[in-house]
């Protein structure tokens, strides 16, 4: 693959990562460019879910938990992993969205502007402006835009996931994590979310943990395929799915194994 | 065996059937005597009127010197005791590493295991001369040392139900916000504490129940005088403590003197079953929340 023609937004640079004394991430080295979906597939335990957290530090939340080599935020190469950078600087401009529907109790409004009330934005000709603009790039707009104050948990399983989706927009996030959107779906609301997905990378990097490699393949442009901890293969989805070059991915992607 | 099983079942019927024979026995003496009670004394009068000296000559029966002394140390104690105990349940639940967490706990239970005879006269003879450095206006009975150590006794109650409702807001709310950048601190005050609404308002609900009730604090400490008043540092008496006093004393049986203890006891009974109601409304709709 050549380098050169491809922007970055980040680069794993032997990355590992261990909980205690297991060591879930194992020299992962991998770039994600920039306006493009990447997609993580691979078993499950194989540490794509992990790798996805690091980008935004979630694993900090958890004591005993430890990161080694870097994650390199561009263009200013800034390393997103350092324990002198301040995580909540990193999830300000990293966005995620959850395997389960995670809205707060508080009204679709509220929910959407929550990542502007913790920046200290509270003027509400901005908020306005904000709330509808995600709304809209989620899709979710028309359906809730004449009950904004009602509360969010009384909307369906894809309609939550989809304003979870306008709450990440919100901010104006770099870089958008997905941990499996659509596993707590049923297929209309999964098809949804798959075609947000890929309306939304024509502004924002993407990267997506999926167990659905149909998913993976209708949706990303790139797959890395992890299985214990490492990168067994990464490249262009069409040729993972096609032509993988390795034997694992090939029984992995065929359903031989995982 | 199968007429064992039937003895067994029978037996833990009974025994599970006893606790609401008990209510409804208390339910009906304190009605039946109340009766008694308004036969003789206007309901009017002893609703409105500002004067409690049924033992007196010429006995006057307006029960609000008494509801004011209960509102009044019950408001002091939950000015104390629902901040800290809700500050308290928020470092444990979302602050405190796990083992201080674990060490705190039942530190803090220990507080609702001390007799409350221990903490009427720690506030008698330890606040109450404490506070009269500060204001030495200060009666040595009052309504705000016994307020102050019942809000502190309470404590528990609030923070230990609290916190459990906080515990049980799940984890991935709590990452949705972290995960906006959110601090440790707008995660628990904007998203932990709306999610734990309903339990909260259980906790604190709780918590003035447990004031209204409270005898032995009051009793010692507040001086038991029958005194329509809001000002903290004047004495007063309770509800509770009258009922003390009365039934302490050698009131003959069947008197009126003897039955204000049941019209005393109902109005309390009443008042404590306004916030048991509230709080019951408020945990059904607990599991509502997210």
């Amino acid at each position: 693959m050549t380098r050169s023609a491809i922007e970055l937004k980040a680069e794993a640079k032997n990355l590992n990562f261990y909980y205690g004394p297991v060591h879930a991430l194992k020299n992962i080295n991998m770039p994600i460019e920039r306006r493009k979906v990447t997609a993580l597939i691979g078993p499950s335990g194989c540490g794509k879910t992990t790798f996805l957290r690091c980008f935004n530090r979630m694993h900090d939340l958890y004591p005993h938990n430890r990161y080694e080599g870097e994650i390199i935020l561009y263009p200013d190469k800034i390393n997103i992993i350092s324990p002198e950078i301040d995580p909540i600087e990193i999830r300000m401009q990293i966005s995620m969205v959850f395997q389960k529907p995670n809205p707060f109790p508080k009204s679709i409004y509220e929910n959407v502007a929550y990542g502007l009330r913790v920046r200290g934005i509270s003027r509400k000709g901005i908020l306005d402006e904000a709330v509808e603009k995600s709304l809209r790039g989620a899709a979710l707009w028309e359906e809730v835009k004449g009950r904004l104050n009602s509360l969010a948990v009384d909307l369906s399983g894809g309609q939550q996931q989809r304003l979870c989706i306008a709450r990440a927009l919100a901010t104006g996030p770099r870089i958008l994590l997905f941990d499996e959107p659509t596993s707590a779906l049923d297929p209309t609301a999964t098809s949804k979310i798959e075609e947000l997905i890929i309306e939304l990378k024509n502004e924002v990097t993407i990267i997506i943990v999926t167990h659905n490699m149909q998913q993976a393949a209708r949706v990303s442009d790139y797959t890395a395929f992890m299985y214990l901890g490492e990168i067994i293969e990464f490249d262009k989805t069409d040729k993972i799915f096609t032509a993988p070059s390795n034997r694992l991915t090939e029984e992995y992607i065929t359903g031989r194994f995982g | 065996m199968r007429i064992r099983e039937r003895i067994i079942e029978t037996g833990l019927f009974f025994s599970a059937l006893s606790s609401v024979f008990i209510t409804l026995g208390i339910v009906i003496i304190l009605t039946y005597e109340s009766f008694g009670f308004f036969k003789e004394v206007a309901i009017v009068e002893f609703f409105t009127g500002t004067t409690w000296m049924p033992l007196f000559a010429e006995p006057k029966f307006g029960i609000l010197p008494l509801v004011s002394g209960t509102l009044l140390t019950t408001a002091i104690a939950l000015v104390v005791a629902l901040p800290l105990g809700l500050i308290s349940a928020i470092y444990l639940s979302e602050y405190a590493p796990h083992r201080l967490r674990e060490m705190i706990k039942p530190v803090l239970e220990l507080l609702a295991a001390v007799p409350t005879v221990v903490y009427g006269y720690f506030a008698l003879f330890f606040l109450t001369p404490f506070l009269q450095n500060f204001l030495p206006e200060l009666s040595g009975f009052n309504a705000i040392s016994p307020g102050i150590i019942m809000g502190i006794m309470i404590v528990p109650y609030v923070s230990s139900v609290s916190e459990d409702a906080m515990k049980a807001v799940p984890m991935y709310i709590r990452e949705g916000s972290y995960a906006m950048g959110a601090t440790k601190f707008q995660t628990a005050f904007k998203v932990v504490i709306p999610a734990a609404f309903s339990g909260i308002a259980a906790a604190f609900i709780m918590g003035i129940s447990r004031a209204i009730g409270e005898t032995m604090v009051v009793a010692i400490a507040a001086g038991m005088m029958p005194n329509f008043t809001f000002n903290p540092m004047e004495p007063v008496q309770t509800l509770t403590s009258y009922i003390v006093q009365v039934s302490l004393g050698d009131v003959p049986h069947g008197t009126i003197e003897y039955r204000t203890i049941f019209a005393a006891g109902m109005t309390l009974f009443l008042m404590t079953l306004f916030f048991n109601i509230i709080g019951f409304w408020l945990r059904k709709r607990i599991r509502e929340a997210y």
